[in-house]
């Protein structure tokens, strides 16, 4: 826990924030691609960013402090809970202050105060969002808690560096017990970050929307720091995905040139799985909210699935 | 007995027995009646493919021929007809949803889990390899039994019936390298001769009870005074 | 002497109690004695137990005393270990932040109806029983204090006793409560026979045969499982709980069920020796199951102090899941990670007691000051009430186990406990525990979702009725009660190194091994297995939280810059009013769609006589239809068989009497 390792670890913090907005632009981009149109250009996001921050936020008459403060509460427990994934080496001390479970009570953190912010306007929108997100989670959970023990089982540990260092050294090992986690972890994550099939981003009509409707009221500085905070998470969750079961590349030191290396590396895998996701989106329609616990049902079987084969078939 | 120490084919042996573990569970999960037949076809393509990774790694070859054997039956020639049956019964569009699916789901992984109790006492040093696909191999046994008392139509209990019978088959070839080949296709032919003889019982319980749900076929009783 | 500090104390705690009760109870015509005299006293009981605890803990000696009460063979010992100690702690802090509220909150009763001696006198009872449950060294003392601790409560739940309801609701807690104490009575026999005497240092000498263990087991965890309140047996909880006065309520839930974990960890752990993992199984089934039913019935709840009980029986069943996993590793050999799991569940208790006491103070709190029990009439009361909306938000964020507060690093500890089940040999086991552990993670996903609910639709949004938009500010002294509560919450969420440090001698007495490396790496880091396994810096990640959000505050907002008003969303359409909003019924109805067949729910709308249409909703406990209601059948007609003993003919009598005396005299022979 040197303080260079301190600075590289800042650096990855830096990093996700600068690079979110980026992965949400070229998800958008490829969508538009595969749609026969243009699409905006891939720095577009940080452009609206840019804008949001330089207008005038505006709450409503009744609104309480706390809606003010949930875009902050929201912005750095998201941004914390990234950071302390490996992004681009393993063996950083942020890695120790934040275990998986600690990362999954960061993200509950900031979705209670999203919730909490959606309910204190008083109008039908905040309410239907905060239910339906705080229902989605609740099934999401265990599906995503099960497949991150079968990893933890697996690696003896919890510590997210732990779990790359052990894949980095068993890589050549074919696991079922990870391929059922991982498509679980997948389904999880569309549930979480709010995509097509469980939640449209780019809607804003009522009946289509949990995140948006959460955060309609917001404008200004405080939507910016919403939109950027969902863009972290869907960075976080790509992260998640791509540098735990295929961390081949991650510089296992703070030597610059395997930094920048893994950055390189990290940054291709995030295009791929952009790409994948962008055309999942298009390929799929968005189901009604009731379909969506069969969705997670799934997800929280191949979960078990991928425990039980742990504990079957690879002990 | 760690996964490192088992050469590749042998985790590729692993890993495709706990996908066809996945497209039980798959199976008992699928509401609609044509995605159910390929899941099967997809169950048969997988248990072909464990037979042909057994008979690579010990050098079998008649096992090759099995894997064939399996292949052209289960996954291709058995889920046609199924696949020209339920569009001559006109039930391509028919869905059956489950009416507690956790429930049913708990009762899947309750069996893998009790499956694997039930082998633990086979402790043999060299055993514990395939004792772990037997596990599995019982679990889907097993739940192919459950799917034939959860489901209530006639096409998707026959469905069970063969996974249990593509259980019974990844067992054999897990645990004993295969069957005797004369065995092997005596149980094929029997297999072809059921579906057969399948196809042509759906049509006449179709005609006399109008309908293929199961639970109705309680009508073909001797109390006919109640109708 | 200092060495005997603890027990001084600690009999400075009951004697503060039993004054407390008495100059409540012969206050009589001066209500205003209650609330300058005998809630202070009850304070300084509190801080005098918490300062016994402490200092039992620090000091890491047994003591023992014996009393000149009770039976001649028989005499009442007092013993305070270690353990003891804790739960002296959890009873103080409590007992302490009530006693602070209660003074503010008794003078809103003083110009009612309600017997203000009743309350005072039995509300110090009731902390002396638990005290002395606590110190109790034999079985005697143990169900004498359990007794006073029942009785006095019940007392305290009939306070309102014009109503009906809530007569019903007492009897149902005293019954409960004497099945209970039946069934604990019983398993002391068991132990008593095989020890040769009510001494608890006899019974932990006793050789007991697996059978006969698992008697006693089964009787302990009956009946206090009972009073703990888990499912099947926790009925009586959400109906006695709602409907005493809010600061007994929070000593109810917060204290007694702890107690009642006070008595299991007791005699499991310490007096029967000997533990098979067969137990753990059942402990950690039922726990899982007390927890997600009661989360689930929370959910379905709009009366805020009936949800907060049904809480409660969730978080008693996280308590057993991680005592249920202690037992199972010590059944199989793993003493190591047998302590890991102790020590999540006893992080939880104290948890527990805090959040679960701020959250019924905040609820006395509207009580008090809105007069309303009903979510749905509620709204907007973080305006009206900012201290206590702030309080209570701590309190629904601890209770939701989110990050830094202190719910979030017992659920830690609880995983971790979970996930070291790799290590066990059993196969089945070593599915089963992770599928527990996803059922704790359910768990906490919903309590989240519940504690939105509640503070969404209560403090956050609009009014939804006229004495609520009225709702004033709460007298200081029930502020400063939810303020030191909140306090803890947060101090014991951002430094669980040092609680731990000061909680390890507890499992070193109970078990034989404290916990070696959890702060091996320093008051940073909390390892609790080792620091490659798993860590957690709480004081991190707080810094971090606390630092970002005011650098952003400041580097956005300027300071305290004033935000410009404008109107809500509305669509266009007529500007939105207060019966708009989600209501607490509506925020729940996705999940009572998803699990609602665990229910008996009975839904629907019907045409009334004037035309108008009627929305009606009951979500009821099948348990009772289930369970309760044939078994109280089956004793109905058991007593109707046993009524025609009672013929009414006095020679009938004396030929029994005749009878009888005749056995007695041919056996005696």
């Amino acid at each position: 826990m040197s303080l260079s390792s301190w600075g590289v670890a800042l650096l990855q913090a830096l990093l996700y924030l600068a690079l979110a907005p980026l992965l949400a632009g070229w998800v958008r981009k490829v969508k538009a691609r595969l749609q026969n149109r243009r699409g905006a250009s891939l720095l577009q996001p940080y452009r609206d960013l840019y804008k949001l921050f330089g207008k005038e936020a505006r709450m409503a008459h009744t609104a309480s402090p706390l809606f003010r403060a949930a875009p902050y509460i929201v912005f750095t427990a998201t941004w914390l809970a990234a950071s302390a994934i490996p992004f681009i080496a393993t063996g950083l001390p942020t890695a120790a202050v934040a275990d998986v479970i600690v990362i999954a009570g960061l993200l509950a953190l900031a979705r209670f105060f999203l919730a909490l912010a959606g309910m204190d306007v008083g109008t039908a929108f905040g309410g239907m969002g905060a239910s339906r997100e705080m229902f989605v989670s609740a099934l999401a959970e265990p599906a995503m808690l099960m497949a991150v023990f079968t990893l933890a089982m697996t690696a003896h540990s919890t510590n997210l560096s732990s779990m790359v260092d052990y894949q980095l050294l068993h890589s050549d090992i074919l696991r079922p017990s990870y391929m059922f986690a991982l498509t679980g972890l997948v389904l999880v994550a569309l549930a979480e970050t709010g995509r097509i099939p469980v939640d449209n981003p780019g809607t804003h009509l009522e009946l289509t929307m949990i995140h948006e409707a959460m955060i309609l009221e917001y404008s200004g500085r405080h939507l910016a720091l919403m939109e950027w905070a969902a863009q972290l998470k869907l960075l976080l969750y790509g992260v998640l995905l791509v540098n735990v079961f295929f961390p081949w590349g991650m510089a296992q030191g703070i030597h610059p040139g395997a930094l920048t290396i893994g950055l390189l590396v990290v940054m291709t895998k995030l295009l791929l799985l952009g790409a994948v996701l962008a055309a999942s989106e298009t390929a799929l329609a968005k189901m009604r909210l009731f379909r969506v616990p069969a969705m997670l049902n799934l997800a929280l079987l191949l979960a078990l699935l991928g425990l039980l084969s742990y504990v079957i078939l690879e002990v | 007995m760690g996964l490192d120490q088992l050469s590749l084919l042998q985790q590729l042996m692993i890993t495709l027995s706990a996908m066809a573990l996945f497209t039980s569970f798959a199976l008992l999960e699928q509401a609609r009646l044509v995605a159910a037949i390929h899941a099967f076809a997809w169950q048969g393509v997988l248990v072909a493919m464990v037979t042909a990774v057994v008979a690579a790694s010990g050098g079998l070859e008649h096992l090759f021929f099995s894997a064939a054997l399996t292949l052209g039956l289960k996954a291709l020639l058995i889920p046609w007809m199924l696949h020209w049956l339920v569009r001559s019964l006109e039930l391509d569009r028919h869905k059956e949803p489950l009416r507690h699916p956790a429930l049913v789901i708990m009762a899947g992984v309750a069996l893998v889990i009790f499956s694997y109790w039930l082998v633990l006492p086979m402790v043999e040093e060299e055993l514990m390899f395939t004792r772990n696909i037997v596990a599995v191999s019982l679990a889907m046994v097993l739940i192919g039994l459950l799917m034939m008392v959860v489901r209530q139509q006639a096409v998707t209990q026959v469905l069970g019936f063969m996974s249990m019978e593509n259980g019974l088959f990844l067992a054999a070839v897990s645990a004993t390298g295969g069957m005797p080949l004369v065995v092997e296709l005596g149980v094929a032919f029997d297999v072809l001769v059921a579906m057969v003889l399948f196809g042509v019982f759906f049509f006449q319980i179709r005609e006399s009870i109008d309908s293929l749900d199961v639970d109705r076929m309680n009508r073909l009783t001797e109390r006919t005074d109640e109708e | 002497m200092v060495e005997l500090l603890p027990l001084w104390s600690a009999g400075l705690a009951v004697g503060l109690a039993l004054t407390s009760a008495l100059v409540a109870l012969f206050s009589g015509r001066v209500v205003s004695l209650l609330r300058i005299l005998a809630m202070p006293l009850f304070a300084l009981a509190g801080l005098a137990a918490l300062v016994a605890g402490l200092s039992a803990m620090v000091q890491g000696d047994i003591l023992t005393a014996q009393l000149p009460l009770g039976l001649p063979w028989l005499p009442w010992r007092v013993r305070l270990d270690a353990l003891a100690g804790f739960f002296l702690c959890v009873i103080g802090v409590v007992s302490f932040a009530v006693g602070i509220y209660g003074g503010g909150y008794v003078r809103g009763l003083e110009h009612g109806r309600d017997s203000l001696p009743v309350l005072g006198g039995f509300s110090g009872l009731f902390l002396t029983g638990m005290l002395l449950v606590v110190l109790a060294d034999d079985a005697f003392m143990f169900m004498v204090s359990w007794e006073l601790m029942s009785l006095s409560s019940y007392f305290l739940v009939a306070l309102h006793h014009d109503q009906a309801a809530n007569r019903r609701a007492a009897f149902l807690y005293l019954l409960m409560a004497h099945v209970g104490g039946l069934s604990i009575l019983l398993g002391y026999g068991v132990l008593a026979a095989f020890g040769d005497g009510f001494a608890f240092e006899a019974m932990r000498s006793s050789e007991l045969t697996f059978g006969w263990a698992s008697v006693a087991f089964v009787l302990a965890f009956i009946g206090f499982g009972m009073k703990a309140g888990l499912v099947p047996l926790h009925v009586w909880l959400p109906e006695a709980h709602p409907v005493a006065p809010s600061h007994i309520s929070a000593l109810m839930s917060g204290v007694m069920l702890k107690v009642a974990v006070y008595g299991f960890i007791r005699f499991v752990f310490d007096l029967i020796g000997e533990i098979h993992w067969q137990w753990g199984v059942a402990v950690l089934a039922v726990g899982s199951i007390s927890a997600l039913m009661g989360v689930l019935y929370a959910l379905m709840q709009q009366d805020i102090k009936r949800l907060l009980a049904y809480s409660s029986v969730e978080n008693i069943g996280i308590i057993f899941i991680g005592l249920g996993l202690a037992l199972l590793f010590l059944g199989t050999g793993h003493k190591m990670l047998a302590v890991v799991a102790f020590v999540a569940a006893l992080y939880h208790t104290i948890n527990h007691a805090l959040f679960k006491g701020l959250l019924f103070l905040g609820a006395g709190a509207i009580l008090h000051s809105a007069h309303e029990r009903n979510l749905e009439q509620m709204g907007g009361l973080l305006r009206r009430m900012p201290w206590t909306g702030a309080f209570f938000l701590i309190g629904c964020i601890s209770i939701a186990a989110l990050p830094p507060f202190n719910g979030f690093v017992s659920e830690w500890l609880t995983f971790q406990a979970a996930l070291q089940s790799w290590q066990l040999d059993s196969g089945v086991l070593r599915s089963l525990i992770p599928i527990t552990a996803a059922v704790l993670a359910l768990t906490g996903a919903l309590a989240a979702a519940c504690f939105l609910k509640v503070y969404g639709v209560a403090f956050l949004g609009r009014a939804r009725s006229r004495h609520v938009r009225r709702a004033r500010q709460v007298p200081p002294s029930m502020r400063a009660g939810q303020g030191v509560l909140a306090l803890l919450c947060l101090l014991l969420g951002v430094l669980p190194t040092f609680v731990i440090a000061l909680l390890n001698v507890v499992p070193q007495q109970i078990l034989g091994q404290g916990l070696i490396q959890a702060t091996s790496q320093g008051w940073l880091w909390l390892t609790p297995i080792s620091p490659e396994t798993a860590s957690y810096g709480a004081p991190l990640v707080t810094i971090t939280l606390a630092l970002m959000l005011i650098a952003g505050l400041w580097l956005f907002g300027r300071g305290i810059r004033r935000v410009k008003r404008c109107d809500a969303w509305d669509s266009g359409f007529a500007p939105p009013n207060p019966r708009m909003q989600y209501t607490a019924t509506a925020f729940a109805q996705p999940i009572r769609r998803v699990f609602g067949l665990l229910f008996h729910i009975d839904e629907g709308v019907k045409l009334q006589p004037d035309g108008r249409r009627r929305y009606q909703l009951n979500v009821n406990d099948r348990l009772w239809e289930l369970l309760y209601l044939p078994v109280a059948r089956g004793v109905e007609r058991a007593a109707r068989q046993v009524v025609r003993l009672q013929s009414g003919n006095v020679r009938t009598y004396l030929s029994w009497t005749l009878a009888t005396l005749l056995v007695l005299l041919w056996i005696m022979a």
